[in-house]
C-alpha cells in the first residue's frame, strides 16, 4: 500500500508540473501582443497606440521579460496563492476566485450526490431485475442520458419550469451560509441538470459490474449457505460492485467540471465556469490561465484521492 | 516420422475447418452486422441518413438558410413556407437544421479522423521505442489527458479565436491523448510479434515496420476509436458554439441555433430551442449505438473502457 501511494504520488508531481507548462505555452501561442489587448480591448479593429504606453503596458503585465523568467515568475506566485490581476478588470484574481470556487464546488458536490444517490441503485436494480421490463425502464433512462447534451438538458428544465409551472428560482445569488433555502433552490436544478450524464454513466457502470459479479463463485457460495437475498446483494455483490464504479466516477469527474462551465451560464450561477467564460469573451488571459490551472489541479486532487481510496478497498492492491 | 497425432491431426483438420468457416463477401458482412446487432443497425441507418441529407443538403433546403425576413420572425412551426418555423431575424429554421448537420459532421469526422490518425501513430510509436521514448510520451499525453476536454478545448478556443476551423482544430489536439493511450495498450502486444522480429531481421526500418507492421494492426481499434469519438466531436463542437466561442453566429450549427434560442427568451418561441436539441440527441445516440455495436463485432476485447454495451 505504501509503495502504491508513494507511485501515485511520484506521477503526480510532474504531470501538475507539465500541465502549467502546457497551459502556459498554450495561451502564449495567441496572435498579438497582450500589452495592445489590454488598452484597446476585445474588440476589433485598428486603433494606434503609442510604442511607449505599449512599453510601460508590457512592463506593467512583465511581458517584456523573457518567457522563462515569466514562467518561473508566475508559478512563484501561484504557489503563494496570488493569480496576478485581471487584464480587463484589473482586480486580484485570487480575491474573486475564492468565492466563485465556492459556489462552484457547491455544485459539483450536489450533483454528484443526485447522481449517485440516484444511479446505484437503478443500477443495481437494473442488474438483478435483467431482462425484465424494469431493466429496460432503467437501461432507456441511463441511454438517453448520456445522449443528451448536457446544456440541451439544463435548456429543458428552464423550458419546463417557465411555460408549465410558471416558477423561476429566485434570480438574486446567496450563498449557502447566508440564506441556505434560498441558496439550495438555486442550486438544486443547475445540479440535477449536471448530474444527469453523471448519473446515467454511473448507473450503467455499476450494472455491468454487478451482473459480472453476480456470476462469480463467492455469489453461488454466499446463497448456498443459506444467506437471504437482500444480505447477499448488499453484503457480497455491492460491495465488490462499488470497486469499478469509483475509479470510472473519477474519470469521470472531468467531464463533470467541464458541465459546471454551460450549466453555469444556462442558470445564471455565479461560479468559476461563469468566470472563465466571461474571461474567454474578453480575452482576459490572465483569468484564463489561473482557472484552467485551478480546474485541472482540482481534478488531478480527486482522481489522487480516488486512487488512494480504490487502493485502500481493494485488498489485492492494499497487501502488494 | 517425429511429429505427435496431435500435430498430424491439426493438419489434416486445418483445411476442413477452414472450409466448414462461413466465407463471407463484403456485402454479406454487412447483412450479418445488421442481423447480429439490430441497435447497431439502427445507428448506422440513421448514421447514413444523416450523410445523406448533409450531401443533398442544397437541394432539400426550402430557403436559403442565411436570408433574414423580418416579416416571418419567429413563425411558429406549421407556418406556411417556413414549416419548422423562423429564428428572430427571420431565418428558416428548418433549412438551418438541414445545413446544421453538414458543419456537424465536417467538424465531427475531421476532428475524430485525424485526431486518431495522430493518437494511432503516437500510441504504436511509443509503443514501438518502447523504454525512455515511452516513459517521455506516455507522461506527456498524461498531462494532456488531466485536462478536462471541454476546458482544453476552450483554452485552445481561446487563443485561437472562435471559427470553425479552429474548433475543429482544437477537438482534433483534444482525441490525441486518449486515442494513443488505448491503442499503446493494444501496440505493446504487437509489438512483441514474431512477424516484426522477422521485419526487422530483413533490414525494414523503424517507419517501415510501424506504418506497414504494426499500424494496419491496429486499424479495426482505430475505426472502433473514431466512431465512438466521433459522437462527442458533435456534440463538443454544439457545446462550444453554444457557449458562443465555437462557430460564427451566421452559421447555421445546431449549438448556435440553441444559443440564439436561449438569447432571444423562452417566452417568445420556445420552438427555436426544440428542434436542433433534437437534432443532436439523435444523431449523438445514434451514433452511440453505432460505435458501441462495432466495438463489439470489432474488438471485443475494449468492452468496459469506457461506455459500456447497450
Amino acid at each position: 500500500m505504501q509503495t502504491y501511494i508513494i507511485k501515485r504520488l511520484l506521477l503526480f508531481i510532474p504531470t501538475l508540473i507539465m500541465i502549467t507548462v502546457l497551459v502556459f505555452l498554450i495561451l502564449r501561442f495567441i496572435p498579438g501582443d497582450p500589452a495592445y489587448l489590454v488598452l484597446v480591448g476585445a474588440e476589433e479593429g485598428e486603433v494606434n497606440v503609442s510604442e511607449k504606453v505599449l512599453a510601460e503596458m508590457r512592463a506593467k503585465l512583465g511581458t517584456d521579460r523573457p518567457i522563462y523568467v515569466q514562467y518561473a515568475d508566475w508559478i512563484w506566485n501561484m504557489l503563494q496563492l496570488d493569480f496576478g490581476n485581471s487584464y480587463h478588470y484589473d482586480t486580484p484574481i485570487s480575491k474573486d476566485l475564492k468565492t466563485k470556487f465556492a459556489v462552484t464546488l457547491e455544485l459539483t458536490i450536489l450533483s454528484v450526490l443526485i447522481a449517485s444517490v440516484a444511479a446505484v441503485p437503478l443500477g443495481v436494480i437494473s442488474a438483478i431485475k435483467q431482462d425484465t421490463p424494469l431493466d429496460y425502464a432503467s437501461r432507456i433512462i441511463t441511454f438517453s442520458g448520456i445522449a443528451l447534451p448536457t446544456f440541451w438538458v439544463g435548456l429543458l428544465i428552464i423550458y419546463f419550469l417557465v411555460l408549465i409551472f410558471e416558477w423561476l428560482p429566485p434570480l438574486k445569488y446567496a450563498t449557502l451560509w447566508d440564506d441556505p433555502w434560498t441558496n439550495l433552490q438555486q442550486l438544486m436544478l443547475p445540479a440535477i441538470a449536471l448530474g444527469y450524464f453523471n448519473m446515467a454513466f454511473i448507473a450503467r457502470v455499476t450494472r455491468s459490474a454487478m451482473l459480472e459479479v453476480l456470476r462469480e463463485d463467492f455469489i453461488r457460495t454466499a446463497r448456498s449457505k443459506g444467506l437471504t437475498e437482500r444480505l447477499v446483494i448488499a453484503r457480497h455483490a455491492l460491495k465488490n460492485a462499488l470497486l469499478p464504479v469509483i475509479t470510472v466516477s473519477g474519470y469521470e469527474f472531468g467531464r463533470l467540471i467541464s458541465g459546471t462551465v454551460v450549466i453555469e451560464t444556462i442558470f445564471v450561477v455565479p461560479g468559476m465556469g461563469r468566470l472563465l467564460l466571461d474571461a474567454v469573451y474578453h480575452r482576459d488571459y490572465a483569468v484564463i490561465q489561473a482557472i484552467i490551472v485551478v480546474i485541472t489541479t482540482v481534478v488531478l486532487v480527486v482522481n489522487l484521492i480516488l486512487d488512494m481510496l480504490y487502493g485502500w478497498l481493494n485488498p489485492r492492491i492494499r497487501y502488494t | 516420422m517425429n511429429q505427435t497425432p496431435g500435430a498430424q491431426e491439426s493438419a489434416v483438420l486445418t483445411p476442413a475447418v477452414d472450409a466448414l468457416r462461413p466465407k463471407r463477401k463484403p456485402s454479406q458482412h454487412v447483412t450479418h452486422f445488421l442481423k447480429a446487432k439490430p441497435l447497431g443497425a439502427f445507428g448506422a441507418i440513421v448514421a447514413v441518413v444523416l450523410v445523406f441529407v448533409a450531401i443533398v443538403a442544397n437541394q432539400i433546403e426550402t430557403i436559403d438558410p442565411y436570408k433574414t425576413d423580418a416579416e416571418f420572425k419567429h413563425a411558429t412551426p406549421g407556418t406556411a413556407e417556413r414549416w419548422l418555423g423562423a429564428d428572430s431575424i427571420g431565418r428558416d429554421v428548418y433549412s438551418r437544421l438541414i445545413h446544421g448537420s453538414r458543419i456537424s459532421l465536417y467538424v465531427g469526422i475531421v476532428s475524430s479522423v485525424i485526431g486518431c490518425a495522430i493518437g494511432l501513430v503516437i500510441g504504436v510509436g511509443s509503443a514501438y521505442f518502447a523504454g525512455k521514448t515511452d516513459l517521455i510520451v506516455q507522461r506527456f499525453m498524461d498531462s494532456m489527458m488531466a485536462f478536462p476536454s471541454l476546458v482544453l478545448a476552450i483554452a485552445i478556443m481561446a487563443a485561437l479565436g472562435a471559427s470553425l476551423h479552429n474548433v475543429v482544430f482544437a477537438l482534433t489536439i483534444v482525441y490525441i491523448p486518449s486515442t494513443a493511450r488505448i491503442v499503446r495498450a493494444q501496440a505493446l502486444s504487437i509489438a512483441e510479434m514474431d512477424y516484426i522480429l522477422a521485419a526487422r531481421s530483413v533490414g525494414a526500418n523503424h517507419w517501415r515496420i510501424i506504418m506497414r507492421h504494426m499500424v494496419p494492426n491496429c486499424m479495426a481499434l482505430y475505426i472502433v476509436l473514431v466512431t465512438i469519438h466521433l459522437g462527442g466531436a458533435i456534440v463538443a463542437e454544439a457545446t462550444l458554439s453554444f457557449l458562443g466561442i465555437g462557430a460564427p453566429p451566421d452559421v447555421p450549427s445546431w449549438g448556435g441555433m440553441l444559443r440564439e434560442a436561449y438569447i432571444a427568451g423562452i417566452d417568445v418561441n420556445p420552438w427555436l430551442g426544440v428542434f436542433p436539441g433534437l437534432a443532436i440527441t439523435i444523431v449523438v445516440f445514434a451514433w452511440n449505438l453505432l460505435g458501441d455495436s462495432l466495438r463489439d463485432v470489432l474488438d471485443p476485447r475494449l468492452r468496459g473502457t469506457g461506455r459500456g454495451g447497450v
